[in-house]
């Protein structure tokens, strides 16, 4: 049995994702940017994505710039706004347990002469608003908050600090890294007083490569790819069509039955929270319920290092992943982890389950008992 | 501008009868070096002497570098040939080979003329003089010495004139296949690497085996030894990787046997793995990658300890090496950066905080037997599991 439970990491494309962006690189493969007919076709593509992830984030599909993925999402995000912004302040906040996709851009800001604070985090992985309200300064150009933590699922009281960033400082931009919470809850950027919001592709069964920023129109921000002047010049280079147009389509289907998808995942991560009780010094990191997010849930299991627990389950078909995934090949301790508290011998024994719509119950079953197999077997042989 | 390569091989030289195996094994190995470089070449052997003629066009770079990577070569030379158009000719030729070769003329240098075509109109002597001289009319700057040249301009008269200057230094060593086939223990770490690198350099070929440790270790730390052999395969030819599963022996080990000496008797059981798959394979030793007192595993005790189990014999070509010598070497053949990739190996996952540095034979023998009862058959059921990876 092939059990896939590394959905954080990435997910599997929906077939008709892949089918709609084969035709578009055989078929349709024309550039946007050309004159002739296969331009304005694929043009067409270009638009009609941008309207369908405007209309899921209730938006004006001019506030949406398409990206290489996540990551650059959140690049532009932070340098992009550092550089438009520099004149008015050069503070800038975020929180411990964010993605290095984050933390890395913020470290180059920081050697740019920018000062970061980074927000404390409870042992749930939560920030608190009093802290977050003592740190905004009139100098503050930028607060960036993720919605969905990808190691622990935790969810940040995003709609309370957008509200609350406004009302300190006005000027404040606040971004919100949305990779793992896009497509798991409705997001509504500008109920939540949110001027920026980062996704990526493959996340949500859509293909590698290819993101999108959500700029609200009028946030003072610059690009950091200059070029041929694509996307009114906020992100020079050809647009990926096929990517983009796999985007929306992942995007839209995923939006087609949402809750009930999601009340049958919180179901499944109920199941398998409630099978690790039954095993000794099991420890699950994170928020409990529907505080959390549906697809998430870390384990950290004493006793066992997690790249060893890792691959036991691989040897049964099972793929999870070892702290935070993405990065996972390289050993590094978790900053998540070290933020909410985890004990240090646990830090290194922390493995993540991450579920998707394909999930079955037979697969958490099969999962569950493969665990309680495995972990007293692991645990007879460890290094003295 | 160059069209051939001179070859200079040393220690083949001086071997008598058998001479032409050996010279016949270094073609075949040029051969095949050759043939990762782009361009088409002929590798003759006349004279005594073996050629590498580009018969199309060519990339200098990277056939100078295949070829410094074939074991028994020790030294790349250059060449251009000429056609014999009469003297006057020839001189206009060397003004001109020395311009493009030696833009800086603030050098020394002499010329080194040699006739295998006895009837040509000038002896030796009189072509370095007159050479010399045409030089230095060209480049006034340039000057000679005939003791300690900078420049050493060697000019055949043979069936065309051969001209060359420069020596690019090859490996050495003998080449590959000349001396007979041994298995290599790699694991992913520096020593054992350049341990098979420095017995290939003997002309010796190379199989390995690699301790596989699932779930303990990862399938990337299995990718990185394949790439370890790869670079060591530029230099010897294709490697045949024996990948073997040893968890269930190791963890046999673990349950039966004092946690102090649980690497020495893991590595006890290495060797028998290797040797058996030594012994199949027509290898005529193992090599390994100690050097003395590096780690527990490796002081004098331990080493008798592990040897003990073979009859083959064990090459250790690092066992008087420092750890900063072997750096060195890796770094050298490019083996180094594969190597300290942070995956774990077998040898490192359940190591004593205090292993015994000291074994003691009679008592490591007698914890052996507490194994008898599975051990054979987990031997048998470890080889089973061999899968061979030939890495090119």
């Amino acid at each position: 049995m092939e059990v896939y439970l590394d959905n954080s990491a990435t997910t599997r494309c929906f077939d008709e994702v892949a089918q709609l962006m084969h035709k578009i690189m055989c078929e349709d493969y024309g550039n946007p940017s050309s004159m002739h007919h296969k331009g304005v076709e694929a043009e067409q593509y270009i638009r009609y994505a941008k309207e369908t992830l405007a209309r899921l984030l209730k938006v004006n599909e001019k506030e949406i710039l398409f990206t290489s993925g996540g990551t650059e999402a959140d690049n532009i995000a932070l340098i992009g706004t550092a550089m438009a912004n520099h004149r008015r302040g050069r503070h800038l906040i975020t929180t411990r347990i964010e993605h290095p996709a984050i933390l890395q851009p913020m470290a180059y800001l920081e050697n740019q002469g920018f000062k970061v604070t980074y927000l404390p985090v409870d042992y749930e992985g939560r920030i608190s608003l009093a802290d977050l309200e003592r740190a905004i300064r009139p100098d503050t150009i930028l607060v960036s908050i993720m919605h969905t933590n990808n190691e622990i699922g935790t969810v940040e009281p995003i709609a309370e600090a957008g509200a609350l960033i406004k009302r300190m400082n006005p000027q404040t931009l606040f971004h919100v890294d949305a990779v793992q919470g896009f497509g798991k809850f409705r997001i509504y950027p500008s109920k939540m007083q949110v001027d920026m919001l980062s996704v990526s592709g493959h996340k949500i069964h859509g293909p590698k490569g290819v993101g999108f920023l959500y700029i609200r129109e009028g946030a003072k921000v610059n690009p950091i790819i200059y070029g041929g002047g694509q996307q009114k010049g906020m992100r020079s280079g050809t647009e990926n069509v096929p990517g983009i147009a796999g985007l929306a389509k992942a995007a839209e289907l995923v939006y087609e039955n949402l809750d009930t998808d999601m009340d049958r995942m919180y179901e499944l991560r109920e199941m398998l929270i409630h099978g690790m009780e039954k095993i000794d010094d099991v420890r699950v990191n994170g928020c409990p319920g529907r505080q959390g997010a549906a697809h998430i849930v870390s384990l950290s299991v004493r006793g066992i290092r997690s790249e060893v627990l890792l691959h036991a389950l691989e040897e049964k078909g099972i793929y999870v992943s070892a702290g935070s995934a993405c990065a996972s090949n390289k050993p590094q301790t978790s900053a998540t982890l070290k933020a909410i508290g985890v004990e240090r011998d646990l830090l290194d024994s922390t493995i993540r389950f991450s579920i998707s719509v394909f999930t079955t119950v037979e697969e958490i079953q099969y999962t569950i008992q493969a665990l309680e197999e495995i972990i007293p077997m692991l645990r007879r042989y460890v290094r003295h | 501008m160059f069209t051939a390569f001179l070859i200079k091989y040393a220690e083949i030289g001086v071997k008598g009868k058998n001479r032409y195996l050996f010279e016949n094994a270094l073609v075949q190995q040029i051969k095949y070096a050759l043939k990762k470089c782009e361009g088409e070449f002929a590798v003759r052997k006349t004279d005594g002497r073996i050629y590498v003629d580009a018969v199309s066009e060519f990339d200098y770079e990277e056939t100078v570098s295949g070829l410094a990577k074939v074991f028994g070569i020790s030294g790349i030379c250059p060449m251009v040939y000429v056609e014999d158009e009469g003297f006057e000719k020839l001189g206009e030729t060397i003004v001109k080979y020395v311009d493009e070769v030696y833009p800086d003329k603030n050098k020394t240098f002499k010329v080194a003329a040699r006739r295998a075509r006895k009837n040509y109109p000038l002896n030796s002597m009189e072509m370095n003089v007159e050479l010399g001289g045409i030089i230095l009319d060209a480049y006034p700057q340039m000057r000679v010495d005939v003791h300690k040249p900078d420049i050493m301009l060697n000019v055949e008269v043979r069936d065309k004139i051969y001209i060359y200057s420069e020596i690019i230094p090859g490996p050495g060593g003998m080449p590959v296949g000349t001396g007979g086939k041994a298995m290599l223990l790699l694991s992913g770490g520096i020593d054992s690497p350049v341990a098979g690198w420095m017995i290939a350099k003997r002309g010796v070929k190379i199989d390995a085996v690699y301790f596989h440790a699932p779930p303990y270790t990862s399938e990337r730390a299995k990718q990185k030894v394949v790439d370890l052999a790869r670079k060591v395969a530029a230099y010897t030819g294709p490697i045949y990787l024996h990948v073997i599963n040893f968890t269930d022996i190791q963890l046999y080990i673990y349950d039966k046997c004092p946690h102090d000496e649980l690497t020495i008797i893991m590595r006890r059981y290495m060797m028998r793995i290797a040797e058996h798959i030594a012994k199949e394979t027509e290898c005529l030793g193992l090599i390994t990658g100690e050097s003395i007192g590096q780690v527990a595993s490796q002081t004098m005790h331990s080493l008798m300890a592990t040897n003990e189990v073979c009859e083959l014999p064990v090459y250790r070509p690092l066992i008087g090496f420092d750890k900063m010598e072997i750096v060195d070497i890796s770094e050298k053949i490019d083996t180094y950066e594969t190597s300290i990739q942070p995956f774990e190996d077998c040898c490192t996952i359940f190591v004593a905080k205090h292993p015994v540095t000291k074994p003691n034979l009679n008592i490591i023998r007698k914890h052996e037997q507490h194994l008898e009862e599975k051990i054979e058959e987990l031997v048998q059921a470890a080889l089973d599991t061999d899968e061979v990876i030939i890495v090119r």
